[in-house]
C-alpha cells in the first residue's frame, strides 16, 4: 500500500475556499489527503484547529515543508512548488503572464468574491441551515454582481479566458462560488444571459479537475485523491 | 521609463506608491479625484474597467489591483520582498491574503464610516463602526500572537506582507482607533518599525493624509 500523501488539506469540500485549493491540486496532479473539519459542530473554532488556522477559517494546508492557509495563497504555493507537473501554465510561464493572472485573481478576490459570497450564503447555505434569507442583501448583491459580470462579459469577448487564451488560476478561482450560483439558484441567469460569460462558464466548469471537485462535494465522506 | 500611477494619493494608490519608492522606481501620479467621480468616466474605465483605483501604465503595459501591481514590481526588482524561498513566498502570499480579506475590510469600512461619509454628508452608522471595531480587535489579536513569534509577519525581514498594511493602518490614528495598535505590545512595536521606514516617511511627506 502506498504511503499517505504528505500534502494535507483540512476542511469540508463544500466550502468554496476549500474547493478552490482542491481544484488547484487536481489541476497540478498533486496527491493529497482531505481531512474533515466539522463546522456544524464548531470544530473550526476549537483550540486544536486554531493552532493551524488562527482565524478559525477553512481551509488549512500542510505539506512536508510548510503549514499555510488562505486558499489563494495555497493555490499559488502549489503552482510554485509543483511547477513541473500537471498544468504547467496554471500560473503563467513568464512575469507578464503571471502579473496578468495575478490582476484577475485580485479582481476575483476584491470585486467578484464579495457579492457572490453573500449570494452563495443567502441562496445556497441559509436555506440548508434554516437561517432566514435577507432579501435586501440578496437584491443589493445581485445588482453588484451584475455590474461585475458586465465587465467580465466585455473582457471575455476579447479573450477566451480572463488572463488570456489559456485557462489559468484566475479562472479557476471563480469556480467554487459560480458553481453554487449557476446550479440551483435563481441568479444563474446573471451568468447564462451573458453570452461570453456563459461560454466561459461552460468551458471552465467542464474541466476534469472541476468535475472531480464537484463529485467530492457530493460524496458524503472525505476521500484521498 | 516612468511608471504612471493613476489614483488619489491615499489608500490603495498609496500602497503602490510606497512599493515603487521602496524599490527605487521612477513614477508619476496622475490624480483621479474620487469625490468628483473621475474613476467612473469612460476614459478611466478604459484603463480600469471595474472603476476602482489605482491602475498603472508602464509603457504599453497596463496593470490594475494594487496587490498585483506591487507583487509584479517586487518580483522584478527585489524578489526578497516576496520571501527568499518557495516556502517563505507561500507565507508572504498568505499574509498578503490575510491583509486583503481579514484586515482591510473592517479598516476600510471604518475609513468610509468615519472619514469619507462625513465629507459626503452621509451620517455615520455607529452600529457598523462597533462591528468593525470588534472584528478588527479579533484580527489584531491573531497578529499580536504572530508578531510575538517573529519581528515581521514573515520571519525577521520586512516583506511585501508588512508593506501592504501600511497605508490603511496609517488611517487608524486619524479616526481615534490607534489604541487598537497600542494596546497590543508586539503589534505596536511592529507598527513603529514599519511606519518609520524611510520609504514611508518620504511617501507621507509627499502625500500627507487628506482627512
Amino acid at each position: 500500500m502506498a504511503a499517505p500523501a504528505p500534502v494535507k488539506v483540512y476542511g469540508p469540500p463544500l466550502s468554496t475556499a476549500v474547493a478552490r485549493v482542491l481544484a488547484t491540486l487536481l489541476e497540478k496532479n498533486v496527491q493529497f489527503q482531505l481531512l474533515p473539519v466539522n463546522m456544524a459542530k464548531g470544530e473550526h473554532k476549537k483550540p486544536e484547529y486554531l493552532k493551524i488556522q488562527p482565524f478559525g477559517q477553512v481551509p488549512a494546508f500542510e505539506d512536508e515543508s510548510i503549514n499555510l492557509f488562505e486558499s489563494r495563497a495555497i493555490s499559488k504555493y502549489v503552482c510554485d512548488k509543483y511547477a513541473n507537473q500537471g498544468n504547467k501554465g496554471l500560473f503563467g510561464t513568464n512575469p507578464l503572464e503571471k502579473a496578468s493572472i495575478d490582476q484577475w485573481l485580485e479582481a476575483e478576490g476584491q470585486n467578484f468574491n464579495p457579492p457572490s459570497s453573500v449570494l452563495v450564503f443567502q441562496l445556497a447555505f441559509a436555506p440548508r441551515m434554516k437561517i432566514k434569507q435577507d432579501e435586501n442583501m440578496i437584491k443589493l448583491n445581485e445588482a453588484k454582481l451584475a455590474k461585475v459580470l458586465d465587465v467580465y462579459e466585455r473582457r471575455l469577448g476579447e479573450s477566451r479566458y480572463l488572463a488570456g487564451d489559456e485557462f489559468t488560476l484566475a479562472d479557476l478561482s471563480h469556480l467554487p462560488n459560480s458553481q453554487y450560483l449557476v446550479n440551483g439558484t435563481n441568479v444563474a441567469e446573471l451568468f447564462t444571459s451573458r453570452k461570453n460569460v456563459e461560454r466561459w462558464w461552460d468551458e471552465i466548469s467542464s474541466r476534469e479537475s472541476w468535475k472531480e471537485v464537484v463529485e467530492m462535494q457530493r460524496s458524503p465522506s472525505p476521500r484521498n485523491a | 521609463m516612468v511608471v504612471k500611477v493613476y489614483g488619489p494619493e491615499y489608500a490603495s494608490t498609496k500602497r503602490v506608491i510606497l512599493a515603487l519608492v521602496e524599490l527605487g522606481i521612477d513614477y508619476e501620479v496622475v490624480k483621479v479625484d474620487l469625490f468628483k467621480g473621475e474613476h467612473k468616466t469612460p476614459e478611466f474605465l478604459k484603463l480600469q474597467p471595474f472603476g476602482v483605483v489605482p491602475v498603472v501604465q508602464d509603457g504599453d503595459y497596463t496593470l490594475y489591483e494594487s496587490r498585483a501591481i506591487i507583487r509584479y514590481y517586487a518580483e522584478k526588482y527585489k524578489s526578497e520582498l516576496l520571501g527568499k524561498t518557495i516556502e517563505e513566498r507561500g507565507l508572504v502570499e498568505q499574509w498578503l491574503e490575510i491583509e486583503a480579506h481579514n484586515f482591510q475590510p473592517p479598516v476600510y469600512d471604518l475609513v468610509v464610516q468615519l472619514l469619507f461619509n462625513p465629507k459626503l454628508g452621509i451620517p455615520t452608522n455607529q452600529e457598523r463602526v462597533k462591528e468593525d471595531d470588534e472584528k478588527l480587535a479579533r484580527v489584531l489579536d491573531v497578529y499580536e500572537e504572530r508578531l510575538s513569534q517573529s519581528k515581521y509577519l514573515v520571519g525577521d525581514s520586512f516583506t511585501l506582507a508588512d508593506l501592504s498594511h501600511i497605508p490603511f493602518t496609517q488611517f487608524l490614528g486619524g479616526m481615534g482607533k490607534e489604541h487598537l495598535l497600542r494596546d497590543r505590545k508586539h503589534v505596536s512595536a511592529w507598527w513603529d518599525d514599519i511606519s518609520t521606514r524611510p520609504s514611508w516617511k518620504k511617501v507621507h511627506e509627499l502625500y500627507p493624509a487628506p482627512f
